[in-house]
């Protein structure tokens, strides 16, 4: 071979040979830089720090009567607290040809102990995620019985005034409405009769 | 008795090194359970907290909980002291320093030979490696009492002068020498750990991305090889 | 296979050709690559141009990111270092990508200038390539300083108020200069944002024209080589150099393994010596900023020390800086400097091999020296050396003109 050819590249002697170290040096490489860039996707998920501030946090509920709603914030998310009266609790099932998924089936928006008529582990008490399950608005609390603009049979819920959504006193969503799941129930448990823990389900719960 | 391979005059020129493994869980174990006794009541370590003791040192979070933490602390908090500055300043002079990053700023070795270097004069607690410190020898019923052995000469102009040349064990403490020195390697250990936790995983991890790149490098070398043949001839 | 495979290239070169109309793609690729005809004969000391390149890509990515999670403000600054250390996941690997990086970067750079040095590449048609270059290190030295004075430590802090000050040797107007450079009356937080919106936006966009100026330059004229002789002279039928091979495959595959052996030491330290024994973090920078204590041994980082040692070396402030510039300064004129027949160090006569060698002593010496405790005969030495940097560039013309020199070869040797 002479050496005014080496200004091109050539046919090599061994193309297979060329190929194979070709291919797998590539593939070694672009492993690695896969496995380089997981550090840096990783590193934007919720620092330690974070993560403690989104521990679980505890609620006295000694105070809060019949009808009452109070609103303590996890994880940066307002989570409403409610003691429905039993006008409320009884209500429930009667709404349910009004709504879009009375049966609580979309499994993501409960956990398993909270999939029942009344959404939660004791009746009388609503722990759910208040923000709208559309754009995340805050509802507001028309906990009432009394006609309303947008529904003259209102029977007491959660109306979100940025697209007007509607949740029952259950937060399950109306149908026909922006908002196509029912609230987000957290994990919470009842550590006594006045203190309930968000952020960690019942031991034994999955 | 004198002390072994003692750090002469003020500085700490010549510090002892301190044998530490911060891969050792039940070093680290020890380490923090003596720095929660013996150095948390003054000093804070305001970035570590306590519940990255349960992820790295093996501790179950009782086990924190019942012997770490102190009022109302919770497992989630900081490594920080109740103490109030201000009076600390009063009682010792200057406020006890921060710890976190003292093994990094000082280094381990100084940390080691400072614990070992402690001495009573008639006016109280000394150390050969920080000269007039104001930390008094909080560690001393675990070693004792040292006294400063010290040898008087005269220099050129006439002068005399006394310098110490070795600390000398006075009144034994609960701990033989050496069992005090594997203590204060734990609790170095520890503040070495503490100083840099992500240093558990960054030296377990080095040896694997070494290895990888090794095999990468290999392929490369023989591509290059395979490309070059028809240069080099 | 044959079908949907040869329809896929078909679609595949289709769009190619879609794309090379509207943009040069394919032409790029032929003009910086695939006919880019670079010498066959470079050796170890060519790789430092692409590494340079490929610590600039380290620093920018991780140096995004750090953004992400660093807070500059004087207050948090330096808990916001810790915060990355310890509570962003892999925080910890990213700040030491770039800390280490940052060492290499000077590791990398000066070894790539020595090799300029050692065969001529800053001579004619390269002058621009080499002014550039020297512009690459300025920035760079200011990129590196303004870096370190992020993480809010004592020698952040004290290392900023020192090399600031030294603008107050400039007549007349340096107490007000100083003034406005701090944005204060001491080294503080309006200094802090500042340096921090030169460290992230202004310097890296200009580092990056340079960078691509420097090889556009290069591209232009071609790259030197050992031999110092110019390739362009024996070409075949076709114009192509005969000593020449196409920049890829053949040094994009050298180049990869170049970059593998790099990479092993590059995480060797990262992972093993990331403080590297206090040359690439100093301790005292873990002590958090302290306007009232200055620490016991202030010195710069290490990729400074030379330059440092040279201006402790002058016993007068005004010159020490004066010097202190002057020998970054000097570089520009190298080109012109260098009055020799020969371009590379190998047909160059003995007087220069032994210069340029001394050359190198000198300048790490001087680094050693700034790191020393400054006794009487090492300030002496501190004070020779300093003298040897400037008496190689002004002897070099003279040297260069009169030595005898070796024949260039024809052709490029082995």
């Amino acid at each position: 071979m002479s050496e005014t050819d080496l200004a091109s590249t050539q046919p090599p002697e061994n193309p297979g040979r060329r190929r194979l170290l070709t291919w797998t040096t590539g593939v070694v490489g672009a492993m690695g830089a896969g496995l380089a860039i997981w550090p840096f996707a990783a590193s934007w998920k919720p620092s330690a720090k974070a993560r403690l501030v989104g521990a679980p946090v505890e609620v006295n509920i000694s105070n809060l009567e019949s009808g009452q709603i109070m609103r303590v914030v996890w994880r940066g998310q307002t989570i409403g607290v409610m003691r429905r009266s039993e006008r409320m609790i009884n209500d429930l099932p009667e709404l349910n040809e009004k709504l879009a998924d009375p049966q609580s089936e979309v499994e993501s928006q409960q956990p398993q102990y909270a999939q029942n008529v009344h959404r939660s582990i004791k009746p009388e008490y609503l722990v759910a995620n208040i923000h709208c399950t559309h754009l995340g608005c805050i509802p507001q609390v028309l906990p009432q019985v009394e006609a309303q603009p947008f529904d003259s049979q209102w029977r007491g819920g959660f109306f979100c005034p940025c697209h007007r959504s509607r949740f029952d006193l259950a937060g399950r969503v109306y149908s026909g409405v922006p908002a196509q799941l029912n609230l987000v129930i957290p994990e919470y448990h009842f550590v006594d009769d006045n203190t309930l823990i968000i952020g960690v389900g019942p031991e034994g719960a999955a | 008795m004198l002390a072994s391979g003692f750090a002469f005059a003020a500085g700490g020129g010549d510090l002892e090194h301190a044998d530490i493994n911060v891969h050792d869980k039940a070093s680290l174990q020890r380490g923090a359970s003596l720095f929660v006794n013996y150095c948390l009541g003054c000093h804070s370590m305001q970035y570590l907290r306590y519940n990255r003791l349960v992820d790295d040192l093996g501790l179950s979070e009782e086990q924190v909980q019942q012997f770490m933490l102190h009022g109302d602390q919770e497992v989630a908090d900081a490594m920080v002291n109740s103490m109030d500055p201000d009076q600390a300043e009063q009682w010792f002079g200057i406020a006890p320093p921060d710890l976190s990053l003292t093994a990094r700023s000082r280094g381990p070795d100084w940390i080691y030979s400072f614990l070992k270097s402690f001495y009573m004069t008639q006016d109280g607690w000394n150390n050969t490696v920080l000269e007039n410190a104001s930390m008094p020898h909080v560690l001393w019923e675990l070693q004792g009492v040292q006294r400063a052995v010290t040898e008087s000469h005269t220099d050129a102009e006439g002068v005399a002068h006394s310098e110490i040349v070795g600390l000398e064990l006075d009144e034994a403490g609960k701990l033989s020498p050496e069992q005090y020195e594997a203590h204060i390697q734990d609790l170095v250990a520890f503040m070495r750990y503490a100083s840099e936790p992500s240093m558990l995983q960054r030296e377990k991890m080095g040896i694997w991305v070494l290895l990888f790149l090794v095999v990468f490098t290999f392929l490369a070398w023989l591509l290059y090889q395979e490309y070059w043949k028809e240069i080099k001839k | 296979m044959a079908k949907p495979a040869s329809n896929l290239s078909k679609n595949v070169q289709a769009f190619g050709a879609w794309v090379d109309e509207r943009l040069p793609v394919s032409q790029f690729w032929r003009e910086h690559l695939t006919e880019y005809y670079a010498p066959k004969n470079f050796n170890l000391w060519y790789f430092f141009g692409s590494l340079a390149l490929l610590v600039l890509v380290n620093q920018l990515v991780t140096g995004i990111w750090l953004t992400m999670f660093y807070t500059p403000q004087a207050d948090q600054a330096f808990s916001s270092v810790e915060y990355i250390m310890r509570d962003v996941e892999w925080g910890w690997l990213i700040r030491y990508m770039h800390s280490t990086g940052a060492s290499f970067f000077f590791i990398v750079v000066y070894l790539h200038m020595f090799r300029a040095m050692l065969y001529g590449s800053y001579r004619k048609p390269r002058e621009l390539i080499w002014i550039l270059g020297v512009f690459i290190l300025l920035v760079l030295m200011a990129e590196a300083f303004m870096g370190y004075v992020l993480p809010w430590g004592q020698m952040s802090y004290w290392g900023a108020q020192v090399i600031i000050s030294l603008f107050g040797a400039v007549p007349f107007v340096g107490d007000a200069l100083v003034e406005w450079i701090r944005g204060d009356y001491m080294i503080s937080n309006a200094t802090l944002n500042r340096f921090f919106a030169l460290h992230v936006v202004a310097l890296p966009l200009a580092l990056l024209l340079l960078v691509v100026l420097h090889l556009v330059a290069l591209h232009e004229v071609g790259s030197n080589n050992p031999d110092g002789i110019d390739i362009k002279k024996n070409k075949d039928e076709k114009g192509r150099p005969l000593d020449g091979i196409p920049f890829h495959p053949y040094y994009t595959v050298k180049d990869l393994f170049g970059a593998g052996v790099f990479l092993i030491l590059f995480a060797f330290v990262l992972f093993y010596a990331p403080t590297f024994g206090g040359l690439f973090l100093e301790k005292d920078n873990f002590v958090p900023a302290d306007p009232l204590v200055t620490p016991e041994h202030i010195v710069p980082v290490w990729y400074f020390t030379p330059y440092y040692a040279m201006l402790r070396a002058v016993p007068d402030k005004f010159f020490g800086v004066v010097v202190m510039g002057a020998a970054i300064f000097v570089l520009f004129f190298l080109p012109w400097l260098d009055r020799s027949r020969v371009r590379s160090i190998r047909y160059k006569g003995l007087p220069s091999k032994i210069m340029l060698a001394l050359f190198v002593v000198g300048f790490i010496r001087l680094g050693m020296l700034a790191l020393a405790e400054g006794t009487p005969i090492q300030t002496l030495e501190s004070r020779i050396w300093t003298v040897y940097y400037f008496a190689f560039f002004a002897l070099m013309p003279f040297v260069t003109m009169f030595e005898k020199t070796k024949p260039e070869p024809e052709r490029v040797t082995k």
